[in-house]
């Protein structure tokens, strides 16, 4: 890439705006999976009990079980997220910037 | 089965002496088993089908983008399977069944810790790297600081994680394969050796990659059949199901909930296991494979799901087997273990959902799944060694020694003569580790990883302050404090080395490793006011122009 392609890149609005997107929304995903995660970790290391309650009167199914298995449909429904936004809006955001910057 | 061991070490060095018991039967003495005939014939014809496979990838695999990234024609969905067989290895099979039908609710636990770091690594990673690099991770990191130092660390911590995982793998396949098949040792891992050098010198990445995914496929048909039946079994009620296994398992209720565990431990693990996996080679490698960033997004969104379901797969597996193995006529033996007779499954609970294949769907299923776990051995040492292969040709030979004026050909020979030292070096080290305990091999491995590799690809994608100097010096002590820390720990210090108490407590040492690498990586950047280091951040810029936006990413090859 040449400086002045690089310039006329970086001078784009459409730069900034995919930028900002881009970044704001994988920061908030990643932030939404690690306080996810890391509200298991703890809730394991310091409130195990509360993962062992039985889901109801008499059942032998615990709490933890269907959060655990939320816990694996999250990340899979994060990635669905981004990957819907990030393959639709920012790239055809990115193709117009692509565009441009050749003229 | 590139997690074969990665599953049992983390487990134990995680879960401490309880998991001995699932490390057993890939550890300890295994008994040869009588010979398996349906498994060997159909892994023969796995075999035979993957050779007709490489045949045909070796015909079209000309050019050094042919033999590691496939050309770049590899789709997202097609990578989606092969990152994710790349994780269902015969270890997060076996090993996590396993786990589940001794302590239940707890391997739940570690499937989570390995499927989190997927999500990250798309939002963060996976198309920066695509749309930096190449051919290895090391021309991301490499992409704007100095080509000798950078590489030759990258390719360093690479070959590091690449050995510690391929002999884990090795002594993991020979043990599994004496178990399943009736084989000896040795020759079970001479196959394995021989066997990833044909599929890897000869078919490149392009067969690697078809290898994994017909692997894949077929044991994620296997586990979904499993699951089935026992589901059905309970006519479809987990509850039920949880019932019945609380029943008979010798822990009751307790295998309903987790069991306590160190919190630092805990925290430390979770960061291996999340940002490990962003650092390992042989699955960053997979996004060069990819036309573009939109399918490297795709590849790991699949991913994420089909590693997700099998996680649950694996499960439901696990408390079937407690239904539908535990304390079954024919399937427990007795053994001596430490002078203490010891009722257990037949050849240890690693065997837990091969037993249930067998009391799911006779002789021929059994003999399908045997041949399945072998199979995925064979997959996930093949990108390994192409891994490794790749830090040596590329990274080493053609950037470092020939200064990146090496013509192609030459190139691909000696990323070929690597495989076959690979290859040996693997077999030899397979035999010398017989009767070693590997299981913190992998923990290791995912450590160094997060530890050394990790923090610079992040860095150098994200922190514009980063310079040669903070990298290689940030990155070595990330990677020697990783080692040391797990060689002062329970797992090497009191296991292996026989002391009394270890000198470092914790049984995984990422938490500290990897925020050393980070503290140092960025004091040496920041200390650094050389020229060279401000022509470095000047070239963030035009860098994160690239990475963003994919302006002058490589791309598909054409054919």
């Amino acid at each position: 890439m040449n400086d002045d392609v690089l310039k006329r890149v970086q001078s784009n609005p459409k730069f900034l705006e995919l930028v900002h997107k881009k970044t704001s929304l994988g920061w908030t995903l990643s932030a939404v999976m690690l306080v996810i995660y890391y509200g298991f970790i703890l809730m394991l290391a310091f409130a195990p009990k509360l993962l062992g309650t039985p889901l109801g009167e008499g059942s032998i199914t615990t709490v933890g079980i269907p959060i655990g298995v939320l816990i694996i449909l999250s990340a899979f429904v994060l990635t669905g997220i981004y990957v819907r936004k990030a393959n639709t809006e920012f790239d055809l955001l990115n193709q117009e910037l692509v565009e441009e910057a050749k003229k | 089965m590139k997690k074969t061991l990665t599953t049992l070490a983390l487990v134990g060095l995680a879960t401490a002496p309880t998991l001995a018991l699932a490390a057993g039967a890939f550890e300890g003495d295994v008994q040869r088993q009588a010979t398996n005939w349906s498994a060997i014939i159909m892994f023969f014809i796995f075999v035979a089908f993957t050779m007709g496979i490489t045949y045909w990838a070796a015909r079209r695999t000309k050019s050094a983008s042919d033999f590691y990234t496939a050309g770049g024609g590899i789709s997202g969905f097609q990578n989606g399977l092969a990152i994710a067989g790349d994780y269902m290895s015969a270890a997060s099979f076996l090993g996590i069944s396993a786990m589940v039908f001794d302590k239940g609710f707890d391997g739940l636990i570690y499937s989570i810790g390995f499927l989190v770091g997927w999500p990250v690594i798309l939002f963060l990673v996976a198309e920066r790297l695509r749309n930096l690099g190449k051919f290895t991770f090391a021309d991301v990191a490499s992409y704007r600081l100095q080509q000798t130092p950078v590489r030759t660390f990258a390719a360093t911590g690479t070959l590091v994680v690449v050995a510690l995982y391929l002999i884990a793998q090795m002594v993991g396949a020979g043990k599994l394969i004496q178990l399943l098949f009736g084989m000896s040792y040795s020759s079970a891992v001479v196959l394995v050796g021989v066997l990833m050098v044909l599929y890897v010198t000869f078919g490149g990445m392009l067969a690697t990659t078809w290898v994994q995914i017909i692997k894949a496929v077929i044991l994620l048909c296997g586990a979904t059949f499993m699951a089935f039946m026992v589901l059905s079994s309970v006519g479809f009620s987990p509850e039920a199901m949880f019932q019945k296994a609380v029943e008979v398992h010798a822990k009751g209720i307790a295998i309903m909930s987790p069991s306590k565990t160190d919190p630092i431990d805990s925290i430390s693990l979770g960061l291996a296991l999340m940002f490990g996996t962003a650092g390992l080679p042989h699955i960053l490698m997979r996004f060069f494979t990819v036309s573009n960033a939109k399918e490297a997004r795709k590849s790991v969104f699949f991913a994420t799901g089909f590693i997700g379901y099998f996680y649950i797969l694996t499960f439901i597996i696990g408390f079937g087997a407690i239904m539908l193995v535990l304390n079954q006529p024919g399937m427990m033996e007795t053994i001596v273990k430490n002078g203490k007779e010891v009722t257990q499954l037949v050849g240890g609970s690693n065997m837990a959902a091969i037993h249930l294949s067998k009391a799911v769907g006779g002789d021929l299923f059994l003999g399908f799944i045997s041949a399945v776990a072998f199979a995925t051995i064979l997959a996930v040492v093949a990108g390994l060694a192409l891994s490794g292969a790749s830090a040596v040709s590329h990274d080493l030979y053609a950037s470092v020694i020939k200064k990146g004026k090496a013509n192609e050909a030459d190139e691909i020979r000696v990323s070929k003569i690597t495989t076959v030292i690979l290859g040996v070096v693997a077999i030899v080290l397979g035999l010398l580790f017989e009767k070693q305990n590997i299981a913190f091999m992998v923990g290791l491995a995912f450590s160094i990883a997060a530890s050394a590799n990790f923090p610079i690809l992040f860095l150098s994608m994200f922190w514009k302050g980063l310079t040669t100097r903070g990298a290689v010096i940030g990155g070595f002590i990330g990677l020697v404090s990783a080692v040391v820390l797990i060689i002062l720990s329970p797992a090497v210090w009191v296991d292996v080395l026989k002391n009394e108490a270890a000198i470092f407590p914790y049984k995984n040492p990422a938490l500290f490793s990897m925020t050393m690498a980070f503290a140092f990586t960025w004091l040496f950047s920041v200390l650094d006011s050389s020229k060279q280091a401000s022509e470095e951040k000047a070239k963030f810029d035009a860098q994160f122009v690239r990475a963003m936006t994919g302006i002058g990413a490589s791309g598909a090859s054409k054919h």
